[in-house]
């Protein structure tokens, strides 16, 4: 019977089935952070637990980080207790923890691949919803619960039950101007915020064949806010070039055998899906959105829905609701909205190849008057290339605040935050009501060179028109 | 680990409604500033509850008349967003033993089946009859049927549905699966053993 990628690597780390009929499963990987992890090891504690594979663990500090204070204490004592936490969890229970000074820390989702340790063919968990990120390598990642922390540390297993596999295809090139996160918000778009509850997904078709690994983590690391627990692309060539050399990868004879082995993960010819999605790249175009959760988007040539042309009860009350807390005029084009902040980074987006495509385009430019434009790697190592190639110059000289590598303004647990209602162009996931830190706050998700072109002219604009793509 | 079998619980209810009410919304991630759960309760649904300023505002939650309310009802989708476990954990902290909404997002759902919070599906008309139950008076008592599969209240009964994992581990106290996984290590050392990346 040929099989799906998601069901070999099921199989491959099935334990045994448990009474309820759910699975106890294998993780190879385990990736925790300060912020959902300290609960999980207090409960370690009061059971009288240890962790079972201390060397499957790996951590590090993102969501609290501050990026623009880099000495410690920091000035938040409740951010620093939380530091404080994570160190000495790990020091007590042998986890490997890329700490600022090890010049490795970073966004989990970004540490992950960066080290290495997300390979094809293996499971992966994080107490983080975007941890199926990963699943762009070919491993099944899964987002979870600081009580599933806790089963992993003290069994290096979780209870699951199985999922169905949607096959996303997209085929043909993508325009130009048109990035891997407008086809994420162009896939949530279609399916809406919960279209994917219970599915796994296997991007695939042409454009993802021809996609390099850090758009494919892009797209993967989105596939949560269309509800989907898991996304992945299967490996190939290009998954095993950029593991090539990593500080966790396979070193020499154990290399080849590893590349074996992650290709026979690879779903079969003729596996079998529960259902499967086709899109054509050519109708994808730079997307927006504007309302408060990611499956309210557009095109940027649309216009803002209007109350009246919605096809039902709830989405007439969706779209008012959304529309009084965006303060956007039902019917009009989006474009032209004036911001107040530009924010480039987040595990969707703050990798080497974002800051480079911005970079490529801001060069010479400068944001606009008035608007607050920060740039967060989302790593120290993607940090430290950016600053090799000088990226960090281009930016600052543009009028982008260059700072160090976390989690930043995307869920603003740190010293980032909007200020009463800005509006924010994001390169970021989420654009839930107070989700950048102010109540009222609001956000409209797109790619980093959208958020440049927002950034440069002072409102939401077309980057093809700002920057002359064609 | 010995644990409650939860196959009924009566309470009564207060209704929040709304769809793709988000974990954002339920906690707000600046309180997560925490390295335990416990106190996260006070914080549930703060910005809606407060004006920006942080006055109260007036919120479902915060009527006297539903004061000690166990039971929240809500809309499609409750639950949407993060994998945070402050969230379904600042809703059982601010005292709710079971959630009634239309659905709930995956991650959601499985957190808060863990802590023994059970969450169930019911139609939209048979929310509404409940809400309006508890609008016309606060004081009505709502019996969730992990059993039988039904609500009853004020002399109504609707269906009510659970995923079978999640209801078969409720009613038979397996809801954490903490002492089950660790009885599994036998199997853990074989499986992993079949697994280069692991066995190294
Ligand atoms: S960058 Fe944003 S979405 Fe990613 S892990 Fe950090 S807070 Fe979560």
């Amino acid at each position: 019977m040929p099989k799906s990628l998601f069901q070999k690597v099921w199989d491959a780390h099935t334990v045994r089935t448990l009474a309820n009929g759910q699975t106890q499963l294998l993780i190879g990987t385990h990736l925790i952070h300060e912020v959902t992890s300290p609960q999980a090891f207090g409960m370690l504690r009061d059971l009288g637990l240890k962790v079972a594979y201390p060397h499957r663990t790996f951590a590090t500090v993102d969501h609290i980080i501050p990026t623009n204070e880099l000495v410690e204490p920091y000035a938040d004592s409740l951010a620093q207790a939380m530091m404080d936490e994570i160190r000495k969890n790990c020091a007590e229970f042998g986890i490997t923890f890329f700490d600022r000074a090890s010049g490795k820390q970073g966004v989990v989702h970004i540490v992950g691949p960066e080290q290495g340790l997300t390979q094809p063919g293996t499971t992966i968990a994080c107490g983080d919803s975007h941890t199926s990120t990963h699943g762009a390598f070919g491993a099944i990642a899964f987002g979870i619960g600081t009580s599933q922390v806790r089963d992993v540390l003290a069994t290096q297993t979780m209870a699951l039950g199985v999922l169905k596999v949607r096959r996303i295809e997209v085929n043909g090139k993508l325009r130009p101007g048109v990035y891997a996160k407008d086809v994420i918000l162009h896939i949530i778009r279609l399916t809406g915020v919960n279209g994917g509850t219970g599915f796994a997904y296997e991007y695939a078709g042409s454009t993802f064949d021809a996609f390099t690994m850090e758009e494919r983590m892009t797209v993967c690391n989105m596939s949560i806010e269309g509800g989907a627990r898991v996304g992945y692309v299967n490996p190939d060539e290009t998954t095993f070039a950029y593991l090539k050399g990593r500080p966790y990868s396979p070193k020499g004879a154990e290399w080849d055998a590893a590349v074996t082995r992650w290709k026979s993960y690879a779903s079969d010819p003729g596996a079998t899906y529960a259902d499967v999605m086709k899109i054509d790249a050519a109708d994808i175009a730079p997307s927006v959105t504007w309302g408060i959760n990611p499956g309210q988007g557009i095109s940027i040539t649309e216009n803002v829905p209007s109350p009246e042309n919605a096809t039902s009860a709830d989405e007439k009350a969706g779209i008012i609701e959304a529309l009084e807390y965006m303060k956007l005029p039902a019917g009009k084009p989006i474009k032209g909205t004036k911001i107040n902040v530009a924010f480039l980074g987040s595990c969707t987006n703050g990798r080497l190849s974002d800051f480079r495509e911005v970079a490529k385009y801001v060069k010479g430019r400068k944001v606009a008057a008035g608007v607050k434009a920060i740039a967060v790697p989302g790593s120290q190592i993607v940090a430290l290339q950016c600053e090799k190639e000088g990226i960090d110059k281009v930016l600052s000289e543009a009028g982008f605040e260059w700072r160090a590598a976390g989690c930043s303004m995307c869920l603003a647990m740190n010293p980032d935050k909007l200020i009463g209602d800005q509006l924010c162009a994001s390169s970021s996931n989420r654009n839930f009501k107070g989700r950048q830190g102010s109540i009222t706050g609001r956000t409209i998700l797109m790619s980093p060179v959208m958020v440049a072109a927002a950034a440069v002219t002072g409102a939401i604009a077309d980057a093809r028109e700002v920057f002359s793509v064609n | 680990m010995a644990l409650a079998k939860i196959t009924s619980l009566t309470g009564r209810a207060v209704y929040v409604p709304g769809n793709d009410i988000d974990t954002d919304r339920i906690i707000p991630a600046r309180f997560m500033k925490c390295v335990t759960f416990d106190g996260l309760g006070e914080f549930v649904f703060f910005d809606v509850r407060h004006d920006p300023q942080g006055n109260k505002i007036e919120h479902p939650i915060d009527k006297p008349a539903h004061k000690g309310a166990t039971i929240l009802l809500s809309g499609a989708n409750f639950g949407c967003g993060s994998s945070r476990e402050h969230a379904p954990q600042a809703i059982s902290k601010a005292g709710f033993k079971a959630i009634i909404a239309e659905n709930f997002a995956e991650i959601f759902f499985g957190n808060s089946t863990t802590l023994g919070m059970p969450c169930v599906t019911a139609a939209r008309e048979d929310i509404a009859k409940i809400a309006a139950a508890v609008e016309a008076d606060p004081q009505t008592e709502i019996t969730i049927d992990l059993v039988k599969l039904e609500a009853r209240f004020a002399g109504q009964t609707v269906k009510i549905a659970q995923r079978e994992s999640a209801r078969d581990a409720l009613v038979n106290g397996r809801w954490d699966a903490i002492g089950e996984l660790i009885d599994g290590k036998a199997d853990v050392l074989k499986t992993a053993a079949t697994l280069p990346y692991l066995a190294a």
